[in-house]
């Protein structure tokens, strides 16, 4: 056990948090947005999955990592305006649609690498980190939170963003109204199409530019299908965290860091097979469900298309 | 006289099947409290939603200070200063009474509670509004969260207030509050439309009256004419327009003599509690083969219980027999299979499925029964279709196909499906549940002329309805049902309109 908890380990540990856990935070800050407007982002996946591919082609054709992320931004929406015409404008079933995109997303995405790559993987370079002055020389935290690329400052300074749009802004209470009450909304004046619109396509430059995370500097490359599930668990964040950025953060982190669990553990020199290891953020998601799930406390208009006129 | 702030000519909007506004003219004067009247499917609702951007005419001008506008969207009449307190309440639950007021800014802005507040707090002092501004709408009563909208319809501007049936779920105290507030509005100007079907707080509260009926204007009386008479005279001439009484006179039933027979359904000394409602005390009928008994009273004082229990929908105390042999023991199912059915008030939920075809809805009832089900509990499509192009000739059915989902048909012909399930078959005893509530003239007339003629042909008959015209025109017996009990029992006749009317009111035992 004192071989855990050396500095090694505990760096590892830590900075796998924060790589696997901005895509994450990334996703379940976006698909908050979504549920709070009453949509339930299921294409979420595949919002991820192609903005990894448009942010990585794009990074990698050009070598600019934030020409990467604004292509996966793109990317994302582009799937993300698809959503938003079949769920919020034609009223479809978002379930349906969101499973739709998500299964095209990966077989579009494999075919397109397949079609451009071939069988071989390229990588990108190392990432230049910044670190920030003095809080990158404390130990163990320092390496691990303050001495990365400035795009994970920005992906953590969404969650304080977020909290002022939801509390402060007039946006946020279209949004709120959105998702619990849309017929108040219309009556209001504001449009309940165009809001949830807009909530969708926030979420899918949200979860492109996770996507985009993912490939370009957690992994350096590209590989199908590789997003894995981050989108769902994005899903179980947002769902749990009851319509607060915060906790969206700190779940972020705490399933960051059972997949860095992986790599740590062998840094700190234990070898238990790598399968049961990756099974240990899906453990994580059902113990939280099976935990927390009676919290999760949804919008009433969640999943529903808004008709107007319909009560 | 002054220029309308608000005014209608022709406004005509058709849905499938149903004209349900037809050639409307109305005037709305600022100071005004203007009230539309009508039975449900009046056409008052669409009125409103076309007013407020909801929906489009068809055809007809909408004019703001004489002007023709087309309003789109809720969003431009709001511009044009017409606002509207629904029937249901218009607030997002989870925010606060002063987010609630913010919500109409654009999304860019910050909302500006302090601002709010302050405009409140003004409305405390002029119209003795009083709510909380941080308070959460979800939390407020019903009567606040009227003021909370009425409040919000007059930060934005609004001219016209519209009250669609606002007081129907007030109590009388909450009810005259609001009454009050509404006389304050209309003294600082506003023109007001006030949604109602109960007469007494259209005179208490109105001006001027407007009658509906079956989507056309039937009337309008002047606030010269309502002065000129006494209150009891308006009130004879609103119910006159409101419902025609002429015509349901015209098909009143000569009532048979009481049967010699045997009666076919007995229910001694049922009781149930229910849980926040009234329940049932002690109540005891009995139904001759070919008699009607009409079941009056207002709704809800326990007609749909009994109607359940009835049935088989729920177990009660007290005893049930169907040609003398007891059914208390027994469920839905197996109380049809001996004659005895019910026709629900809930046509579209409890009544048909409504994504499943007309030809499935004739036998939801009678599911793995032959012949609709081969002895091997296999669906017999053929003999379905088979049955249900009968029954679609016979009831005269308004349907595309018999393959179209029922939901989609039209209240009128759901009902008609209904009847036609009911009514085959050896039905012996059925009870009937509002069954003409909603439907047109033509629809009307065609389901209480099947209730008759099934009566004719010898079916025990229980007409629970809160339409005393109907009660009246169609049954042999009338009981009068009131907080759960039958507080009496008249033979129909030319006296039984006023002797009903004294039960109901409580004010005789007969």
């Amino acid at each position: 056990m004192e071989q855990l908890l050396t500095v090694a380990f505990l760096t590892s540990l830590l900075a796998g948090a924060v790589t696997a856990g901005v895509p994450l935070l990334l996703a379940g800050l976006g698909e908050q947005v979504s549920e709070k407007a009453g949509v339930l982002n299921i294409g979420i996946e595949g919002m991820m999955l192609v903005g990894a591919y448009t942010g990585f082609v794009a990074a990698w054709s050009t070598g600019s990592f934030w020409l990467g992320f604004a292509a996966g931004a793109a990317g994302g929406m582009a799937v993300a305006l698809l959503m938003a015409l079949l769920c919020v404008r034609l009223g479809l079933n978002q379930i349906v649609v969101g499973i739709a995109l998500t299964l095209g997303a990966e077989g579009i995405t494999a075919l397109l690498h397949h079609v451009q790559f071939s069988r071989t993987y390229p990588r990108l370079p190392g990432v230049e980190t910044l670190p920030i002055p003095f809080l990158s020389e404390i130990p163990v935290l320092g390496r691990a939170l303050f001495d990365r690329h400035p795009f994970v400052y920005l992906a953590v300074l969404m969650v304080p963003l977020l909290v002022f749009v939801f509390r402060r802004t007039g946006l946020g209470l279209h949004l709120q109204a959105a998702g619990d009450k849309p017929a108040a909304l219309d009556a209001a004046g504001v449009s309940v199409v165009t809001t949830r619109t807009a909530a969708v396509l926030f979420t899918g430059a949200m979860a492109g530019m996770g996507g985009t995370y993912m490939a370009n500097i957690g992994a350096g490359l590209f590989i199908p299908f590789m997003t894995g599930g981050a989108g769902f668990i994005g899903i179980v964040l947002a769902m749990l965290a009851r319509g607060r950025p915060g906790w969206v953060l700190f779940g972020a982190l705490l399933f960051g860091a059972s997949m860095a669990l992986t790599t740590a553990l062998q840094v700190g020199g234990v070898n238990i097979p790598t399968d049961v290891i990756q099974m240990v953020p899906f453990a994580a998601v059902m113990a939280v469900l099976v935990i927390f799930g009676r919290r999760a406390k949804l919008p009433a208009a969640l999943g529903l298309p808004y008709v107007r006129g319909e009560r | 006289m002054t220029e309308p702030i608000l005014s209608v000519r022709g406004l005509t909007k058709r849905y499938p099947g149903v004209v349900a506004n037809d050639g409307v003219d109305l005037a709305l004067m600022g100071g005004e409290v203007h009230v539309l009247l009508g039975e449900n499917g009046a056409g008052k609702s669409t009125l409103i939603a076309m007013l407020t951007g909801l929906q489009q005419p068809d055809a007809g001008d909408i004019l703001v200070d004489g002007t023709p506008r087309v309003i789109a969207s809720p969003r431009e009449a709001l511009r044009l200063g017409i606002a509207c307190v629904y029937q249901t309440i218009m607030l997002s639950p989870t925010l606060t009474v002063a987010e609630n007021l913010a919500l109409g800014e654009p999304w860019w802005s910050r909302p500006d509670r302090a601002k709010i507040a302050a405009e409140l707090a003004a409305m405390r002092e002029d119209l003795d509004i009083a709510v909380d501004p941080d308070a959460l709408a979800g939390d407020l009563s019903l009567g606040q969260q009227q003021q909370v909208e009425i409040a919000r319809a007059l930060m934005r501007g609004g001219r016209v207030l519209i009250l669609d049936e606002a007081t129907s779920m007030l109590t009388p105290a909450g009810a005259d509050e609001l009454g009050a507030l509404i006389r304050r509005l209309a003294a600082r100007g506003l023109a007001i439309v006030f949604i109602s079907h109960k007469l007494n707080e259209a005179l208490a509260f109105g001006d001027r009256v407007s009658v509906l009926r079956l989507g056309r204007k039937v009337g309008e009386l002047t606030p010269d004419h309502i002065a000129a008479q006494p209150k009891e005279a308006t009130m004879a001439e609103i119910v006159g327009l409101m419902f025609g009484r002429d015509r349901a006179e015209a098909m009143a039933r000569t009532p048979r003599p009481a049967s010699a027979e045997p009666p076919i359904l007995q229910a001694t000394g049922l009781s149930l509690q229910v849980p926040g409602g009234v329940g049932l005390k002690d109540v005891s009928l009995e139904v001759a083969p070919g008699e009607v008994l009409g079941i009056a009273g207002i709704d809800g004082n326990g007609q749909r219980e009994l109607a359940e229990v009835l049935a088989g929908q729920r177990v009660a105390a007290g005893s049930i027999r169907l040609a003398g042999e007891a059914i208390d023991g027994l469920g839905v199912g197996a109380r049809r299979r001996k004659g005895l059915r019910y026709l629900t008030d809930d046509r579209h939920h409890e009544g048909t499925v409504g994504p499943f075809a007309v030809a499935e809805n004739f036998v939801t009832k009678d599911v793995g029964a032959s012949p609709f089900w081969s002895a091997a509990g296999l669906v017999d499509k053929s003999a379905i279709g088979a049955h249900a192009a009968r029954m679609v000739a016979d009831f005269d059915v308004r349907t595309p196909s018999v393959a179209t989902p029922i939901g989609r048909l039209s209240g009128g012909n759901m009902q008609k499906v209904i009847l036609a399930r009911e009514l085959t078959g050896e039905a012996k005893v059925v009870i009937y549940a509002k069954p003409t509530y909603g439907l047109d003239v033509a629809n009307t007339e065609a389901t209480r002329a099947r209730i008759l003629a099934a009566a004719e042909a010898g079916v025990a008959t229980v007409l629970i309805s809160t339409d005393l015209d109907e009660i009246l025109a169609l049954s042999d017996r009338i009981a009068v049902m009131s907080a759960g009990r039958i507080v009496g029992t008249v033979p129909n006749g030319p006296d039984a309109r006023a002797a009903v009317a004294d039960l109901m009111v409580g004010r005789v035992a007969a």
